[in-house]
């Protein structure tokens, strides 16, 4: 006979394969793997290495961000001006290194700049309890306004004495692998333990889930909010420090309507819009799988005037997934 | 020596008066029902007792000392916790994050801090079963029923040994089996000594755990009395003004 304590000591572990596949990582990335296969079989130009590298690299930038982005999202909030951020930090750098200022000075400019823009947001959204959506909206358009009166809405291609540093930095490899890439997988690292096992990221998602409970339960939420809208921006800064060196050259329009590709990101590699879900992992994930639709459409050679058609069904395709999958347990 | 004494409680928003002269007091292990019609005071009372307000006038004791309370926190301090009407839970974490939501224990590596699941997984599975509740530490609170949402809510409150629980409508809204658990719930934490004041609309539910009853009318105390004593019929009386005082 079962007792009511058997009944409660009874665990409900599901097996290690059927907790996986719950996951819409998972599926995203077999998604991903099973485009790369295809691609390769189909074309000899994917898997040559140039052609990995140059994925490897392009992913890493929106993927960046999109970990930001998914601390945001996770926190039923939305950053549209991650963009602007990204201008505004290759700008702030590229300028101060013009001027003759060293590489690593430059670089904490940038991000501080960044960080300021984050914070305004975060005290707009959180102590002005004004929506998220619209003071992102408000600094999407001022931030990149900022970028253009600092450089005149000029090129910028020559950075001073540590010129060779940034082209480094931003476009140089290791090991054979682009530097953005060792970057993201820090962040990636990090951010994973970070959302898991910190109070910072439990209460990330405490608040994403039930802001109300997450007051009531004396979670400094105000401040919180104002951190994560700041983490945003800043993974913002160090993609656009990065798409500086690689690029080589700044102009004003760089990072225009990034914003959009990385939230598309951060909601198919699992975020919800409506808060509580979302991993770093996931984000990256759902970067890759977009850069390889990209990719591959350049390489099959099919117009690029498709590629927003893809990507758009991957979108509505990724939340249905998330939909059905509530709709059944 | 009762566990809690409020004497004179008053408080008013700007002109409206929503307690006048409120006094009322609850012995260790004790089940106050605290009944009212929609607008009587009965919430602003409770807020009150676990300090979202400041009384206008009026003290409160606890054990014998006064205190005054600014905010929540203080009043947790003292051993008062409140369980909200609406739960508040976060419902895609899991159960024991739930409970342990801004109290989360840390342990240490090196410089590093991170959350001590293992004990949060083991102090809450240790809850649940004092409360007899077949909620599971790790399963998301989304997925729960009605009833276990509020075991969920109630182990958080047990985690700092309370003195004094305040239940907000805690059968509002869910299934006849849940309420009975809830019901339940609510004589474990008699049980162990701590005092429940229990806010419905409820009256079966009410009359079932009660020891006391008082009823609020227009922020006024018109009765306070034992439940085998009363009747949900002079309840009713005195909730509507039918009866004037008992």
């Amino acid at each position: 006979m079962t007792t009511l304590d058997d009944i409660i000591g009874r665990s409900q572990h599901q097996s290690w394969f059927s907790r996986i596949r719950n996951l819409q990582v998972f599926w995203v990335l077999a998604a991903a793997i099973l485009a790369c296969l295809a691609l390769t079989l189909l074309t000899d130009t994917f898997a040559s290495e140039r052609n990995l590298f140059n994925v490897a690299r392009n992913f890493a930038f929106v993927a960046i961000i999109a970990i930001g982005m998914t601390a945001v999202i996770a926190s039923g909030g939305i950053d549209l001006s991650v963009g602007s951020s990204v201008v505004l930090s290759a700008m702030v750098i590229s300028v101060a290194m013009a001027s003759g200022l060293p590489f690593w000075f430059s670089a904490l400019l940038a991000l501080g700049a960044v960080l300021l823009v984050g914070l305004l947001n975060g005290v707009l959204i959180a102590y002005a309890g004004m929506p998220a959506f619209v003071v992102t909206l408000g600094t999407l358009s001022a931030t990149r306004s900022l970028a253009m009166v600092l450089s005149d809405n000029k090129m910028i291609w020559q950075f001073g004495p540590d010129h060779d540093i940034l082209l480094w930095v931003g476009g140089g490899s290791t090991f054979g692998l682009p530097h953005p890439l060792y970057v993201l997988t820090m962040l990636t690292i990090v951010m994973s333990l970070a959302f898991k096992w910190t109070r910072w990221g439990q209460h990330l998602f405490a608040i994403g889930s039930n802001e109300n409970a997450a007051v009531l339960t004396g979670i400094p939420v105000k401040r919180l909010k104002v951190s994560i809208y700041m983490f945003s921006a800043f993974t913002a800064g160090l993609a656009g420090i990065l798409m500086a060196g690689w690029l080589g050259s700044v102009t004003t329009s760089l990072g225009q309507a990034m914003e959009l590709t990385v939230i598309a990101a951060a909601v198919i590699g699992g975020a919800n819009l409506a808060g509580g879900e979302g991993t770093a992992l996931g984000a990256v994930v759902g970067a890759l799988l977009i850069e390889v639709i990209r990719n591959s459409l350049i390489l099959l050679g099919i117009s690029t005037f498709w590629q927003g058609m893809f990507i758009g069904t991957f979108i509505i395709v990724a939340v249905a997934f998330d939909r059905f999958r509530n709709f059944r347990t | 020596m009762s566990r809690l004494v409020i004497s004179g409680l008053s408080k008013n928003f700007g002109a409206i008066q929503a307690l006048s002269d409120v006094s009322l007091s609850i012995e260790p292990g004790e089940v106050l029902g605290l009944m009212g019609d929609n607008g009587a005071g009965k919430s602003t009372l409770v807020k009150i007792i676990a300090g979202n307000f400041r009384p206008s006038a009026g003290e409160i004791r606890i054990d014998g000392k006064e205190v005054h309370f600014h905010k929540p926190i203080d009043a947790q301090r003292e051993g008062i916790e409140m369980v909200y009407q609406d739960l508040a839970l976060a419902d895609n974490l899991s159960a024991a994050s739930n409970v342990f939501l801004g109290r989360e224990p840390m342990r240490s590596l090196g410089p590093l801090k991170y959350i001590d699941y293992k004990r949060m997984n083991t102090v809450s599975a240790e809850l649940f079963k004092l409360l007899k509740s077949e909620t599971r530490p790790r399963d998301q609170v989304r997925k729960m029923s009605g009833g276990q949402r509020q075991a969920v809510a109630i182990a958080r409150t047990l985690l700092s040994e309370p003195k004094i629980v305040i239940m907000d409508e805690p059968t509002a809204a869910i299934s006849v089996r849940q309420v009975a658990e809830v019901l339940d719930l609510i004589r474990r934490l008699r049980d162990r000594g701590i005092s429940v004041i229990l806010i419905s609309h409820r009256m079966p539910d009410i009359f079932s755990v009660s020891d006391r009853i008082a009823v609020l009318r227009r922020g006024e105390l018109v009765s306070r009395k034992a439940a085998a004593n009363s009747s949900p019929e002079e309840v009713t009386g005195l909730i509507t003004g039918a009866i004037d005082a008992a």
